[in-house]
């Protein structure tokens, strides 16, 4: 399975090279800005003054050994974080200018213009439109037309349509694993966000089901930002435009995805990458 | 053959035994217990044989018996010399002793006597004998001698059975239509007049009772008492006509007995019955058993206004407990600051949940029949005063006295059912920018409904026996009428009402005629049982229902 996937990268690395020559030549406003964050867990700091700008309508993927915080950086994106007890956030992070931690905003709307979709799929025991729908329908959507159009179109953004167009309203806890992570990547793009977050969102599934989800990032990335979380280091070559490389709470390196994988400029990510340690 | 015994016990087989073991005399136990009041309750219905005997008293006069067989036992010599009872000179090692039942309560005082198995003989199953039900003074047992009807006597034995059963249908049907005018038209008069009388008293004290306002309750009184008269005079009528013609019976002993019609239930011959025809006589005894209401201090007729009030006061109980339940689960689990101060609460609902039933009924004595009932009376019905309407026990005060009882356990299941749901749901909700509490209400409440029907299972599965808080605050021996009717406001909380629990307890110690009773304790305990039977299945298919359509907990 290993050498598959190596064999896989190896492949795409080469297209994805020439992709990212044509991207790195245009400028790209920034979406996400974090400047100097820090975060506590009680005593412990879990990030260290982490400065660096997430670009518009790319995909950003954070790598790093487990327990480096690249979980924590990016659950601060859409303030999941609040939710544990014990946090303490310092320094800022800006959404198009808007700092996100700050009293006034609303972390509802936050959220719903920051979407995320999480390690293990963890769609609600409904049927498959009722899952898609539950964005809308909390954002008091009533009009049953509106909402059908948007659950279509949801799905077929997330290469669900074709698989599930029959079966709309079977419970979603029958599909599969792979199935089930589209659903809820569908269910976080059908309200529209801005920024999808996506924690490890192939690392519970078998291969066939990761490559499915990572064509639909490479698709999704034209209308969203993407950021991604991953453990696997050929996934981030293959997907990202940029990669930012964490250790220990720290951001050790942040480039462009093909500059960082063939020419790092810290020893530290050149043993990463080579797979020395982690 | 050592080392083989430790091998035994090192591969847990003795653990599998004992577990075998102990299931199966639990289940024993519990089919033995049902199948013992099923048979003595049940059993009781089935039309016994009739025996006739002559039986030498203790003082050597001689005198026919005729009655039931109940039980018999054998008892010692010993036994009964201690009792009183003179053997003479030689005297057996054991005798036999039977209880009978012998009826005639009006005539011998008592309906049951022991009799010793020696002293009984030309015993025989005459088929002429005749059980008649009454309504008053218990069964009778003889031999249908006459019928005395308009003035005629009827005394050929070829026609008198006959006749009597035609007779006896048409006093039924009278007594029948006599019910249905006093219960329903005159009881629906009844409450026009109270609640005028009351609307009158409320008008005197808000002092707006004017000419005007007299003159329109009058003529709305006297409308009433049109409908009343009315009513009154066909009441008169069928009188009359029930209360025509008696039959005559001749006891055991000769004496001949007359028996009003219209004092009859039922009249049968079981010496002559059938298979088939005492087999639709069980099932109709144990239709009016369920469907009737109660004669003779409860020890005769049916037990349906305990069975509406059990049922009524458990749904009552329901409606109260779940919403109180959820929300202070919800509240605890998903609002509350985890700290020493929910620790503390938690610690007190489970507490609460081993408080003693009696003091949640004095509890509700106390607060909810005089605190809250004395004042709503004192703000709301006033114009009844000084008769209490809420200030009194009632179906309301009793169904929340249980809620209160029950409460704990809704609170711990629904909690646990809350926590069993993944954080991944909650996360994927919140993420989805709903709030806390659309995430509640659309996802995490309907997710742990199949939890909180468990608690609601388990509720009414103790509400259901509870007797002893529900005497102090609502339960009555005999309910003249039920908590839901067609008089409006139809539900009347303000009722007492009838239990089965408590009818078990007063119709087993509290009646005049313990024999009488006794198969009725187990009958309205076979019922009981199925009552919460029923309530706990309909429950759990509800809660399968759910857990059907929620299954996302697994993983």
């Amino acid at each position: 399975m290993a050498t598959q996937n190596v064999m896989t990268h190896g492949v795409d690395m080469a297209a994805l090279a020439r992709d990212n020559e044509v991207t790195q030549n245009d400028e790209h406003d920034t979406c996400l800005q974090v400047k100097s964050l820090d975060l506590y867990y009680g005593d412990k700091r879990a990030l260290k003054d982490i400065s660096f700008d997430i670009p518009r309508g790319r995909v950003t993927a954070f790598i790093g050994p487990s327990g480096c915080g690249k979980s924590t950086l990016l659950r601060c994106f859409n303030r999941m974080n609040d939710l544990v007890a014990n946090v303490r956030i310092e320094g800022d992070i800006l959404l198009d200018g808007l700092d996100i931690n700050s009293r006034e905003v609303n972390v509802v709307e936050l959220r719903r213009r920051v979407g995320m979709v999480f390690q293990k799929p963890n769609p609600f025991p409904k049927s498959i439109f009722e899952n898609v729908a539950y964005g809308l329908r909390i954002q008091g959507v009533k009009n049953r037309s509106v909402i059908e159009d948007a659950v279509e179109k949801a799905l077929k953004q997330s290469a669900l349509w074709e698989e599930v167009k029959d079966r709309l309203h079977d419970n979603a806890l029958g599909l599969s694993g792979g199935q089930q992570q589209r659903l809820v990547i569908a269910r976080a793009v059908a309200i529209e966000p801005e920024v999808l977050l996506l924690d490890e969102p192939a690392s519970a599934l078998d291969p066939i089901s990761t490559l499915k989800i990572e064509e639909l990032i490479f698709e999704l990335k034209e209308r969203y930002t993407i950021v991604i979380v991953t453990h696997n280091m050929q996934q981030a070559a293959r997907v990202s435009d940029y990669t930012a490389f964490m250790y220990m709470g720290e951001l050790v390196e942040f480039d462009h995805t093909k500059k960082l994988f063939t020419n790092p400029r810290k020893k530290q990510t050149e043993d990463y990458i080579t797979g020395r340690y982690g | 053959m050592l080392r083989n015994l430790k091998n035994w016990f090192n591969g847990g087989t003795p653990w599998i035994w004992l577990n075998a073991g102990a299931v199966s005399i639990s289940i024993i136990m519990v089919v033995g217990l049902l199948l013992l009041i099923a048979v003595r309750g049940l059993g009781h219905f089935w039309p016994a044989e009739i025996i006739e005997a002559n039986y030498l008293n203790d003082d050597g006069s001689a005198k026919r018996l005729m009655g039931e067989v109940q039980t018999s036992e054998t008892v010692t010599a010993r036994y009964l010399r201690t009792a009183g009872v003179d053997l003479g000179e030689n005297a057996q090692e054991e005798y036999h002793r039977y209880l009978i039942k012998v009826g005639n309560r009006d005539v011998g005082g008592q309906d049951f006597r022991w009799v010793m198995g020696h002293r009984l003989t030309n015993q025989h199953s005459p088929v002429d004998a005749v059980v008649i039900e009454r309504r008053e003074w218990g069964d009778m047992y003889g031999y249908l001698k006459a019928i005395n009807h308009n003035n005629t006597q009827i005394t050929d034995e070829q026609r008198l059975w006959p006749m009597m059963q035609e007779l006896l249908q048409d006093s039924l049907n009278i007594h029948e239509q006599i019910r249905n005018i006093e219960k329903h038209d005159i009881g629906a008069i009844n409450h026009q007049i109270e609640r005028l009388r009351l609307e009158q008293r409320r008008l005197e004290l808000d002092s707006e009772f004017d000419e005007k306002e007299k003159a329109r309750l009058q003529v709305e009184r006297d409308t009433l008492q049109q409908q009343y008269q009315l009513q009154q005079v066909k009441l008169t009528t069928l009188y009359t006509q029930f209360r025509q013609g008696d039959v005559s019976v001749q006891l055991a002993d000769g004496q001949m007995i007359n028996v009003s019609l219209a004092n009859i239930v039922r009249a049968y011959k079981p010496n002559a019955m059938s298979v088939l025809q005492k087999t639709g006589f069980y099932f109709s005894k144990i239709w009016e058993f369920v469907s009737d209401e109660p004669r003779e201090a409860n020890t005769e007729g049916g037990i349906f206004p305990a069975i509406f009030g059990t049922v009524m006061m458990v749904i009552l109980m329901t409606v109260f407990v779940t919403p109180f339940g959820v929300i202070a689960a919800v509240y605890l689990r998903e609002y509350a600051k985890q700290g020493a101060l929910t620790r503390m609460v938690r610690i007190a609902v489970n507490n609460l949940a081993g408080v003693p039933s009696i003091v949640y009924g004095v509890f509700g004595l106390g607060f909810f029949v005089y605190f809250l009932g004395g004042n709503i009376d004192q703000l709301f019905f006033e114009e009844a005063l000084p008769s209490p309407t809420m200030g009194t026990p009632g179906i309301l005060w009793a169904s929340l006295t249980l809620a209160l009882l029950t409460v704990p356990v809704v609170i711990v299941a629904t909690e646990e059912g809350l926590a069993r749901i993944p954080r991944s749901i909650h996360e994927g909700s919140l993420a989805l920018g709903a709030t806390k509490s659309e995430t509640l209400w659309r996802t995490l409440l309907p997710m742990a409904s199949p939890a909180m029907m468990t608690g609601l299972i388990l509720a009414v599965a103790r509400a259901a026996g509870e007797v002893a808080p529900l005497m102090l605050v609502g339960v009555v021996k005999l309910a003249p009428s039920l908590p839901l009717d067609e008089n409006f406001p139809f539900l009347h909380l303000d009722r007492k009402f009838m239990h089965l629990g408590f009818h078990i307890f007063d119709v087993g110690f509290q009646s005049p005629n313990v024999e009488a009773a006794r198969p009725l304790v187990y009958a309205t305990a076979f019922l009981l049982v199925l009552v919460i039977a029923a309530l706990n299945i309909t429950a759990i298919m509800i809660r399968n229902r759910l857990r059907e359509k929620y299954r996302a907990l697994e993983g």
